[in-house]
């Protein structure tokens, strides 16, 4: 090959495999970014009063006498809107019937949008789900409301052949010559009295249980769940995978079985997750009933069996990667076997089989599947080490999937939902970040 | 037979293995190694072909001979190295002290106690220097700090490094040059005062400076240590050796004192060897 084609296969290389980074990075960007800048906005955001209510009353935080004032302040505003409200009330009454059936339909959706927006009105019966108990907590989604309180949202179906369109009516215009109608423009001016919005720092994402499922607070349990479930994989899955591995790499005779073992585990390392999952329902609480239903111990141990032929693989590739020579030195100055594999070639491997053991931590902190059947739950308290052999545990992995699908109310929270990924992410992140720092240090100090 | 005749039969064979000319050790010139009819195969293969040697105690044994002769082969033999290789296994016997090495119940580790190897590779453990030289005498029951810094010192001095190294016991003994490396290998395997000490080409990675200290060092353990140095060069087998072996495709050909095996071969296959008229 003469040496302009070289170097024009040289340069296309380049340029193919700088183009893949680029393209695999922005592929990153594209997914990373709004899952941090949205998932930010769970601990970070503009409150309303309503939150500060919240806070205080079920999480005894806050200043009284501050919020004291805050609610006589909002309340001087609520007052003359609900004033408004009893003026049409009374309206309502003296209208001919058909008029009044025609109004009151539209009424009490206004009153619904006006109750999701500040909370219960008075004369309401106090609520019994929290959720009911209080307005809009975040001043972006109480803008949301706003506007479903100020237009009646309709559905254009006139052309059969498109999707229906979605379109807006105001219902000041509804309301025209109504005592109801001057309620659309004093909101539209006086709601940042009325809920009086600020800059909210609420690290209570993070340390707090969750409220009436994540509606309010945090997911301090998720976050909990998931570092029992993944350190306790870990406890059964590493010890048992770098014996094993000293196993095949040191003791076992080369032959049939040995390579049926070997067959084995790699297969095993290929097989989907949801597999394992059943085999943990299966085997671990139907067969062996280590717990009566999911526990933690069941997802761990499932866990476990899962990261098993990673931690195996990786360990077994760490130890091979020994020289050779450390051996010899080890065997011909009179140690034993086992002396060696203690003081020698575990010590050289050891940064390869951690690094093996970690990101197999952050596989088993990231995986769903495995402990839907075995150990998730979608809403729980969080957990101590004693209930680890009888509660179940809400996880992040799980609770991602569960409020993106089979919550009921996915939509009004997607915060959480976001703030869970981010939750998730950060941790696999810092944990493969350990690793790699972890990985250095010994290696640098291996090398003198 | 009389006793006589057997007194004089040994002292024919000293005679061949101690040269006149060089220092005679005290204490030293019994046979410490013996093979008889010793035969080392990997697998079908016959690499060394029953070999009979006497290797004489607190002397300095060279093995010389082309590549892949069976040199490394047979060194390693002695302290069973060649264990760790399942295809190979032995015929004939291989004595050390009087006792079989490849007996049913020698056992192998307290064998390769008593009998060191250095490697053609420095191959220090990646620890501090004091724990490479220490990892032997803690091994086998040493614990005592304060002792255990008496040997590390004595045995850096006895490679001839401890000036080099004194000051820096706790870095890595991968932060040092190759000869050093190759010194702390020989004080680490001294740590564990062996009774035999095994060199494969330990000078084949160097430079000649480093070289020459490690031929130093050879020198001053000789009449301590019996010694067997693997080696591709006739200078340094010449220069640091009292007797010399020369194997041919897992022969063993020739076995004579240096000076004599140099100067006046008895088998023309050595002649051509030393002369370099093949290659
Ligand atoms: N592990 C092994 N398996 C099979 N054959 C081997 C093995 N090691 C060495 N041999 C063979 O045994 C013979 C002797 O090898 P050996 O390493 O002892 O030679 P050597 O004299 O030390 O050579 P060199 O000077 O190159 O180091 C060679 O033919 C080699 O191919
Ligand atoms: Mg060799």
């Amino acid at each position: 090959m003469n040496i302009g084609t070289r170097k024009i296969l040289d340069r296309s290389f380049t340029a193919v495999g700088i183009g893949s980074i680029v393209v695999m990075a922005l592929a990153l960007m594209i997914i990373v970014v709004p899952i941090v800048s949205n998932g930010i906005g769970a601990i970070l955001f503009t409150g309303t009063i309503e939150h500060r209510k919240m806070l205080r009353n079920e999480f005894q935080r806050g200043n009284v006498q501050n919020l004291a004032s805050e609610v006589a302040s909002s309340e001087r505003y609520r007052a003359r809107l609900y004033e408004m409200l009893t003026t049409f009330e009374g309206e309502l009454e003296t209208m001919a019937p058909e008029k009044k059936r025609e109004y009151m339909s539209q009424y009490s959706q206004v009153k619904t949008a006006l109750q999701a927006l500040l909370g219960p009105l008075p004369g309401d019966t106090t609520p019994m789900l929290t959720r009911f108990k209080y307005g809009q907590t975040r001043w972006e989604k109480a803008e949301e409301k706003l506007h479903e309180l100020l237009y009646e949202s309709k559905w254009d179906n006139s052309n059969a052949d498109i999707m229906g369109k979605e379109y807006f009516v105001s219902r000041a215009k509804a309301f025209e010559g109504t005592a109801l109608a001057p309620i659309f423009p004093y909101i539209k001016t006086n709601l940042r009295e009325m809920l009086l919005p600020e800059f909210t720092l609420y690290w209570g994402f993070i340390t707090d249980s969750s409220v009436d499922s994540h509606f309010f607070g945090g997911i301090w349990p998720e976050i909990k769940g998931t570092f029992f479930l993944a350190i306790g994989a870990m406890l059964f899955a590493f010890p048992l995978g770098v014996v094993a591995a000293i196993y095949f790499t040191e003791y076992a005779k080369p032959g049939f079985l040995n390579s049926m073992l070997r067959s084995a585990n790699s297969t095993l390392a290929g097989v989907p997750s949801i597999v394992f999952g059943m085999f943990g329902l299966a085997f671990f609480i139907n067969t062996l009933r280590v717990s009566e239903s999911k526990s933690v111990i069941a997802g761990s141990l499932t866990l476990a069996i899962m990261i098993l032929p990673t931690i195996i693989r990786s360990a077994e590739e760490a130890i091979l990667a020994v020289p050779k020579m450390y051996r010899e030195a080890s065997l011909g100055l009179g140690s034993t076997k086992w002396n060696t594999i203690a003081t020698v070639i575990i010590p050289a491997a050891l940064p390869g089989i951690l690094t093996g053991g970690v990101i197999s931590l952050g596989r088993a902190a990231g995986e769903t599947a495995p402990i839907i059947f075995t150990a998730a739950v979608s809403v729980g308290s969080a957990i101590g080490l004693a209930d680890v052999f009888s509660s179940p545990t809400p996880a992040l992995s799980w609770n991602i999937y569960n409020l993106a699908s089979e919550h009921e109310a996915a939509a009004q929270i997607r915060h959480v939902q976001y703030g869970m990924v981010l939750a998730l992410v950060t941790i696999v992140l810092l944990l493969n970040l350990s690793a790699i720092v972890l990985r250095a240090r010994i290696s640098k100090k291996l090398k003198g | 037979m009389t006793t006589s005749e057997s007194a004089s039969a040994k002292k024919t064979t000293r005679d061949i293995y101690l040269p006149p000319e060089r220092k005679v050790v005290a204490g030293g010139g019994t046979a410490h190694i013996v093979a008889k009819n010793f035969s080392i195969y990997y697998s079908e293969f016959e690499a060394v072909k029953k070999v009979s040697a006497d290797i004489l105690s607190k002397y300095v044994t060279a093995i010389i001979g082309p590549s892949g002769c069976g040199k490394s082969t047979f060194l390693r033999a002695i302290n069973r190295m060649n264990d760790l290789i399942p295809s190979c296994h032995t015929s004939g016997s291989l004595l050390f002290d009087g006792d079989d090495i490849y007996g049913k119940y020698t056992d192998e580790v307290l064998l390769r106690k008593k009998v060191g190897m250095v490697f053609q590779k420095p191959n220090p453990f990646p620890k501090s220097i004091f724990d490479n030289i220490a990892y032997g005498p803690r091994l086998h029951g040493v614990s005592d700090k304060k002792k255990l810094m008496e040997i590390v010192e004595r045995s850096l001095r006895k490679a001839a490094i401890w000036d080099e190294v004194c000051d820096r016991l706790d870095k890595n003994a991968l932060g040092l040059s190759g000869g050093q490396q190759q010194r702390i290998c020989v004080a680490r395997t001294l740590a564990v005062e062996p009774e035999v000490l095994l060199l494969d080409e330990p000078t084949s990675a160097l430079d000649p400076k480093a070289t020459a200290k490690i031929e130093d060092l050879i020198q001053e353990l000789r009449g301590s240590y019996t010694i067997m140095i693997v080696t591709h060069n006739m200078q340094q087998a010449s220069r640091v050796s009292d007797s010399t072996m020369f194997f041919y495709e897992g022969v063993l050909v020739e076995h004579a004192a240096t000076a004599q095996l140099f100067t006046n071969p008895k088998d023309p296959m050595t002649e051509d060897y030393i002369t370099g008229r093949f290659s």
